[in-house]
């Protein structure tokens, strides 16, 4: 056991500040287990959101020293033992209270895109696939919305485009429908105008917080990117769709 | 005890991280503006470039008429400058258009964002990729395309890098010139670009003709993608490297010592 002295956000949107608690701390404990130890001593007040302790559920979602982790997947020891740790809620998004945000916006921006539309059935009212032509998509649906994508994201983090730009879950979400081999749908012209594929600079932030891993950037939005020059920016495929057309 | 610190600020700079957030953009500026700026230099210096056999690769392909007669391709007579700014524009498209210099000239020059989670300028007015000129980004296949060409000058002029006034041999440029060959094909092989035309593009491999030739060549250029910035590293420092020791040799500084 050994005290360890934490600074959690506490407040609203437009009022807040860095409050002090020092607890007792265990051999294996994350972030989380320290947040409710405060909760049970010092704050009962303290509002946080979290659900299955596991790295599963993308409900913990906070700042640990600036940077955006799951809370409950960041270990204490990951930490110096003199270092102080704090806790701050998502800064893409609006506070509610305390660590908790408002992500209503997120799913705004995911009910925005084309949805997933099959092709016509095979003869055995099935559709057959392989294996090795859905694992790209496959990647994309490990994500578990857990918004540090979009946490970290500087087009919402800090220019605040989230009416103008999906974000990178939202990416994510639209290479999942788009690289399914029986999906039909073309989303070029969607996520070159209200999916704001072009403000994304590439910069890979996005890629570097993922808990699951998702290489965002290289396998969700750059092939995006592609589809949309195919359709937009190259005059050598339009001539080539022209020239099919006839 | 409750401390002002502000964390929701927005702002350049603005952060509660307290690692070195400022030394991965550092470095990459001081890489870039280090080797970008020797390779201009050298651009710039139209002589000094060719040791029999070697040509540096900065100046391949050599299509002035004031390149040395053993290289010499075309010859355009117009031309008063150095022959190596003939073939820049293609080279400094395809480097500049990439995806993964993007992100670090964009993080490490434009400070856009400087470091992730770390504040930075401009609020709202804020336009990414969406306008002229960045909106020209859009244009890397083109550059991939015009860069297969220097390729196929580049790989001419390495195996002619083994050819001696007295036929066969191997020099230590000549190796030197094989070590840049294969790191410039790695760069170029892993271009995002070309994976997505190689099979990228295609959803259903098994509906589409040759589809499984395409996932393959798709996984192959993915090998080399998921390893991209160190192959652009690495190509763009022995690209100066080359040209270096080609150099020190066409001055005379040292002679190539030869193997065999």
């Amino acid at each position: 056991m050994a005290e360890r002295t934490f600074q959690v956000y506490r407040g609203s949107d437009d009022e807040g500040r860095l409050e002090s608690y020092t607890v007792e701390t265990d051999q294996g404990m994350v972030v989380l287990d320290a947040i409710h130890r405060i909760q049970a001593e010092h704050a009962p007040d303290l509002a946080v959101r979290w659900n299955c302790k596991a790295g599963k559920c993308g409900s913990c979602s906070c700042e640990v020293n600036g940077r955006p982790r799951l809370t409950c997947m960041t270990r204490l020891s990951d930490y110096g033992e003199d270092e102080p740790i704090t806790v701050t809620p998502m800064k893409a998004f609006p506070v509610i209270k305390d660590l908790v945000t408002d992500v209503s916006q997120a799913y705004r921006n995911n009910a925005s895109i084309p949805r997933f539309k099959p092709r016509p059935r095979d003869a055995d009212d099935g559709w057959r696939m392989q294996q090795y032509e859905i694992d790209r998509a496959q990647e994309m649906r490990k994500c578990i919305e857990c918004f540090l994508c979009q946490d970290v994201c500087h087009v919402l983090r800090s220019h605040g485009k989230h009416e103008e730009f999906i974000g990178p879950t939202y990416l994510v979400r639209t290479a999942g429908y788009s690289l399914n081999p029986i999906d039909v749908e073309d989303r070029s012209e969607f996520l070159r105008d209200a999916g704001g594929l072009g403000y994304c600079n590439i910069t890979k932030c996005c890629t570097e917080v993922c808990p699951e891993h998702i290489t965002i950037t290289d396998n969700a939005i750059i092939p995006l990117k592609e589809r949309v020059v195919d359709r937009f920016y190259d005059p050598l495929k339009a001539l080539v769709r022209l020239v099919r057309r006839r | 005890m409750e401390s002002s610190v502000a964390v929701r600020d927005r702002g350049f700079g603005k952060t509660i991280r307290s690692d070195r957030w400022w030394l991965p953009p550092l470095s990459v500026a001081v890489g870039l503006g280090l080797f970008g700026g020797y390779a201009t230099w050298a651009v710039l210096q139209g002589g000094n470039y060719f040791a029999d056999p070697y040509l540096s690769p900065l100046y391949s392909p050599c299509i002035a008429a004031s390149c040395p007669e053993q290289i010499r391709l075309f010859g355009i007579e117009w031309w008063p400058f150095s022959p190596a700014i003939l073939m820049m524009g293609v080279i400094l498209g395809f480097r500049g258009t990439c995806y993964y210099y993007r992100k670090a000239y964009y993080r490490a020059y434009f400070l856009d964002p400087p470091a992730c989670a770390v504040g930075e300028f401009r609020g709202d007015r804020y336009v990414g990729e969406t306008r002229l000129p960045w909106v020209l980004q859009n244009l890397h296949r083109y550059f991939l395309y015009a860069s297969i060409v220097i390729w196929l000058f580049l790989t001419y002029d390495t195996i002619h890098g083994f050819f001696f006034e007295d036929g066969f041999g191997v020099g230590v440029g000549s190796i030197v010139l094989l070590i840049n060959l294969v790191l410039l094909s790695g760069y170029w092989f892993g271009c995002h670009s070309l994976r997505h035309l190689i099979g990228g593009d295609v959803d259903c491999y098994s509906c589409t003709l040759g589809g499984k030739a395409r996932h393959k060549a798709w996984k192959g250029v993915s090998w080399f993608n998921r390893r991209h910035m160190s192959w652009a590293w690495f190509s763009l420092v022995f690209v100066c490297a080359t040209d270096l020791y080609i150099r020190l040799v066409a001055m005379g500084v040292f002679e190539d010592p030869r193997l065999f």
